[in-house]
């Protein structure tokens, strides 16, 4: 049974999403006897509600309210209000997710010291190494249920994938495999094997997935311990004199002003949003935002280098049967500089329907060049460019003149590539071309960055107060009951998809949170 | 068919109202009519504006295999939005309009009226970066892709979970690799 905590009650921790942060750490709380509230701004719908329909679905789970944007990156072009593809839901953007759980790579986690001095990037190692993260991944690994782990066999590969394999491994390619896939590949943990229906980022309508709504939240509810409470957009965090929080003020579902009191507050909305959030919460102790000493809110912001190449064979593929990612080459993931780039990146299939591939293929294009792919849309293997990108002091979320309809400001979302991730993304496009190209291939077609799914780092964990803004427990540096629990708080992204890495540090961070409450720290 | 009269040079079409909708009328090389009823009649637009679209929207995404109705009912979206909006009837109007005259300088007749694709290309390519532009393109991207009924062209099967998804329908039935 759910737990009913009153507004007044200022002994709950209160986590702002119920994303892969904030479900995940709530849950882990409410079932180590810890009282929690989860604001999430957007509903709550559940696996019968989501719909096999591109469109429709993005009517009812995507962040739509308006964001703006600056920069030379081509989303600001293409879609210079939407930004991010992101959920606006219970469940978060794991509702949306395709599953992929890769743990970081050892020189991931120190990126000044292996990279070097990059020009126009403000590389930092975390303050966290591997072998500190390795019992968290293998805890979030099991509690996921990742395939290729705990005994977990992979999932069967799709066309996509053997279309992808078979070329990859033409040329050489050697680490090629369905993926380690937080997908049930066999009945686990209560919820069946994945059906191969594709709408995975529709939401998996057969529970097969796993998603903080599905796994996590129903799990802490059940402790009596836990309230996610829907429809609660937060538009500030309020203090005390003495610096640290008190409550959060939220707008609920008829639009007025609620106060919920909290022992500990933690920020996890992704990482326009929880930036927004803090830069909105400043005051006369805090002028320049909550936690933002250092000046550092909103800045590095990340969106991982990306990119799709889609290929047109003579005969029929039919990519969008079965898991959206079904599969992936990691043998150029590695850092080798002698690419021409530092760090690496990952192939991973993707496939999307005929409706969205009209808006994303290359958007703005027309006439017979793009009419003819189109044509062509039975015939089309794709894949997905996940690489590591620069993080940059002025690729950088900041607040909008505009307003919404709470008259808070809108986020704005500045980025310009760096030339690293311009370097890496031509190699990879050649790439995933090549691969393509090797099984036949008839035309290969480059697709510019979707809005971004992977945002992050604009609440940077640093070893020094002075370079980010939280801890390696992800506690502010200027704030002791105040934590970020999302991706916000990676300080450089890594060329792995980032939900597993965000699982991990939300059950450590669950662990270090209830150890200090328990001795009175917090 | 389609196939045939999007061949045909529009000079020989002729549009009429026609019960609940607009009739092209395609006189073929043979002296044979051909007549696609539109389930769009026209709601702000003049009938010829309207036609105007349609061409226009085929062209931007010319797939002959689609029938002229699948581009009469995106640009039905644009006529429908311009019922509640003078701002968006003028953009229409005078969009068509201006593209006529283009036309009218460059090939002696209105922008349906040139015979060959890549001349009416070559008219689109010199407004692709206005307004009135982008809104004909733009609204066929869902206007026009998100039309269930032309899925099975493109062979996109839709939704899928209902189906039991492909565990038993062919999600690794690929066979040429």
């Amino acid at each position: 049974m759910a737990a009913p905590y009153d507004l007044d009650d200022d002994g709950v921790v209160v986590i702002i999403g119920s994303g892969a942060g904030g479900g995940t750490l709530g849950t882990q709380l409410a079932l180590k006897g810890i009282d929690t509230v989860i604001l999430e701004a957007g509903s709550r719908h559940e696996t019968w509600d989501f719909i096999n329909d591109e469109w429709d679905s993005f009517s009812q789970l995507a962040w739509k309210d308006k964001r703006t944007t600056s920069g030379d990156w081509r989303v600001s072009r293409d879609f210079p209000n939407l930004p991010a593809w992101i959920v606006k839901a219970v469940g978060g953007s794991t509702v949306h997710w395709a599953g992929a759980s890769l743990r970081f790579q050892e020189h991931e986690f120190k990126t000044r010291t292996h990279y070097g001095e990059i020009e126009g990037a403000t590389l930092l190692d975390w303050p966290i190494v591997l072998s500190e993260m390795e019992p968290w991944y293998a805890m979030a690994e099991d509690r996921m249920g990742v395939t290729r782990t705990n005994g977990i066999p992979g999932l069967p590969g799709n066309n996509n994938f053997k279309v992808l394999e078979a070329g990859a491994r033409k040329i050489g390619y050697k680490e090629v495999h369905t993926g380690r896939m937080a997908i049930n590949s066999e009945p686990r943990d209560d919820r069946a094997s994945c059906m191969q229906i594709g709408f995975c980022f529709q939401g998996c309508k057969s529970g097969a997935k796993w998603s903080t709504l599905v796994a996590e939240i129903p799990k802490g509810e059940d402790t009596g311990k836990l309230e996610v409470r829907p429809d609660s957009q937060v538009l500030r965090i309020e203090h005390d004199a003495s610096g640290k929080v008190t409550g959060v003020v939220y707008a609920d579902a008829e639009g007025r002003e609620q106060r919920q009191k909290a022992r500990i507050v933690c920020v996890a909305g992704n990482s326009i949003e929880s930036p927004r959030l803090l830069l909105n919460s400043h005051s006369s102790m805090f002028p320049d935002g909550l936690a933002n000493g250092s000046g550092q809110v909103g800045r590095n912001y990340m969106r991982h280098t990306t990119g799709s190449v889609y290929a047109v064979f003579d005969k029929p593929v039919h990519m969008y049967r079965g898991t959206t990612m079904a599969g992936i080459v990691q043998d150029e993931a590695r850092h080798d500089p002698s690419r021409g780039f530092v760090g690496g990146y990952e192939l991973e299939t993707l496939s999307i329907g005929v409706p969205f591939m009209a808006a994303f293929l290359d958007p703005g294009t027309w006439g017979r060049e793009f009419s003819t792919a189109m044509d062509e849309y039975r015939n089309m293997a794709g894949l997905w460019i996940v690489g590591e990108d620069m993080p940059r002091a002025e690729n950088r979320v900041t607040l909008s003149e505009e307003t919404d309809e709470y008259g808070m400001p809108v986020a704005n979302v500045h980025f310009d590539d760096h030339e690293n991730d311009n370097a890496m993304r031509e190699h990879a496009y050649r790439q995933g071309a090549a691969i393509y190209e090797a099984v036949g291939a008839v035309r290969t077609i480059r697709t510019p960055p979707y809005p971004s799914t992977h945002n992050l780092g604009t609440n940077r964990m640093s070893e020094s107060p002075e370079d980010g803004v939280v801890n390696r427990w992800g506690q502010a540096h200027d704030v002791p009951n105040l934590f970020v629990s999302d991706g916000s708080q990676f300080t450089t992204g890594a060329a792995e998809n980032p939900t597993l890495t965000i699982v991990a540090l939300a059950l450590r961070q669950a662990d270090h949170i209830a150890g200090r409450m328990a001795k009175g720290e917090i | 068919m389609a196939r045939h009269i999007s061949q045909v040079a529009p000079s020989r079409r002729t549009f009429l109202k026609a019960g609940g909708g607009l009739l092209a009328m395609t006189v073929m090389p043979s002296g044979q009519i051909v007549g696609r009823a539109w389930a769009q009649m026209p709601r702000s637009t003049k009938p010829e504006t309207f036609a105007t679209l349609v061409q226009m929207s085929r062209d931007i995404y010319p797939h002959d295999q689609i029938e002229d109705a699948y581009y009469a009912k995106a640009v039905g979206i644009l006529d429908e939005a311009a019922r509640a909006s003078e701002a968006e009837l003028a953009l229409l109007e005078d969009g068509v309009a201006a593209l006529d005259q283009a036309a009218r300088d460059k090939a002696g007749v209105a922008y349906g009226e040139v015979p060959a694709e890549e001349e009416r290309v070559a008219l689109l390519k010199a407004i692709e970066g206005e307004p009135f532009f982008q809104k004909v393109r733009s609204n066929l991207v869902v206007g026009l892709y998100n039309q269930k009924e032309l899925w099975p062209i493109f062979g996109y099967e839709g939704a899928s979970a209902d189906k039991g998804g492909y565990i038993d329908r062919g999600f690794d039935d690929i066979a040429w690799l």
